[in-house]
């Protein structure tokens, strides 16, 4: 009895710090991503192979962002129950979109550190790093990355 | 070396294709950031010590698929793609593949 009344202490107990902390996380996070896309804005990224015609003499390197990002306890046991019925996990939805968007805003810092005004070629790779949650996701890694066009002096002043 | 994702090198032409050249590392994870990896998945956010290893892997493997871009004699490698797979529990590789040319100024 005593064992039954630990394990359900044990599993509520971290229930709830996962809802605490993951929730404080979460909107922490997501402040800072939209900080930071306001300030990385002017940083084109296109997902297109083919650079437009004013970049033809800029110089290119190739930039990469990644971001390992966990789930919370609450998340997990939420996306249980919903496998139950089935239909959209929003616990997962956000946990993924935040991923990509830190490792696309990683992606742009690095850019923007070389001095480059857009990243062509956009790619985004995600994959789920081994199985520390048993059953659950566990936590993702999010990889992006792209050509940065990098302004030379031949095509700053009469092609822009 | 020139490293781009691109088919093409905006200022550049290609002037000979060498072939694929490619690079991987299979990395395994430390037991102690295992164990902090499981105090996240109940808190939640972000395995910083995670996001290095695998910056540092990839960037191992990058550096071997130049190394052999370079012995066939290029100058740069383009239209490189990154593909991550988790091969065991606890092991994942990394692997990094594009072609190699060579460049010159148009």
């Amino acid at each position: 009895m005593g064992e039954l009344l630990f394990q359900i202490g044990l599993f509520l107990g971290m229930l709830s710090l996962g809802y605490l902390f993951g929730r404080r996380n979460e909107r922490k996070h997501y402040r800072s991503i939209q900080a930071r896309e306001d300030e990385l804005r002017s940083l084109l990224v296109l997902s297109t192979k083919i650079p437009p015609r004013s970049m033809l003499s800029h110089s290119s390197e190739m930039v990469s962002g990644s971001v390992v990002i966990s789930v919370d306890y609450f998340k997990t046991v939420v996306a249980g129950l919903r496998s139950l019925v089935g239909g959209r996990v929003g616990a997962y939805e956000s946990l993924l979109d935040r991923g990509r968007r830190e490792a696309i805003l990683r992606m742009q810092q690095e850019a923007k550190t070389l001095g480059a005004d857009a990243v062509l070629n956009l790619k985004l790779e995600t994959s789920r790093i081994g199985d520390n949650a048993g059953k659950g996701l566990g936590s993702i890694e999010v990889l992006a990355y792209g050509t940065a066009m990098i302004p030379t002096r031949a095509s700053a002043p009469d092609n822009r | 070396m020139l490293i781009s994702n691109m088919e093409v090198v905006p200022g550049k032409r290609i002037t000979q294709h060498l072939g694929l050249v490619q690079g991987s590392t299979v990395r395994a994870k430390h037991a102690g950031k295992d164990i902090m990896a499981g105090l996240k998945n109940i808190f939640g956010g972000e395995l910083s010590s995670y996001t290095e290893l695998l910056t540092e892997s990839r960037d191992e493997a990058l550096e071997r698929m130049q190394e052999q871009a370079r012995s066939l004699g290029a100058n740069a490698v383009v239209n490189v793609r990154f593909s991550t797979s988790s091969i065991a529990a606890g092991a994942s590789e990394l692997f990094v593949y594009g072609s190699a040319v060579i460049i010159e100024d148009r």
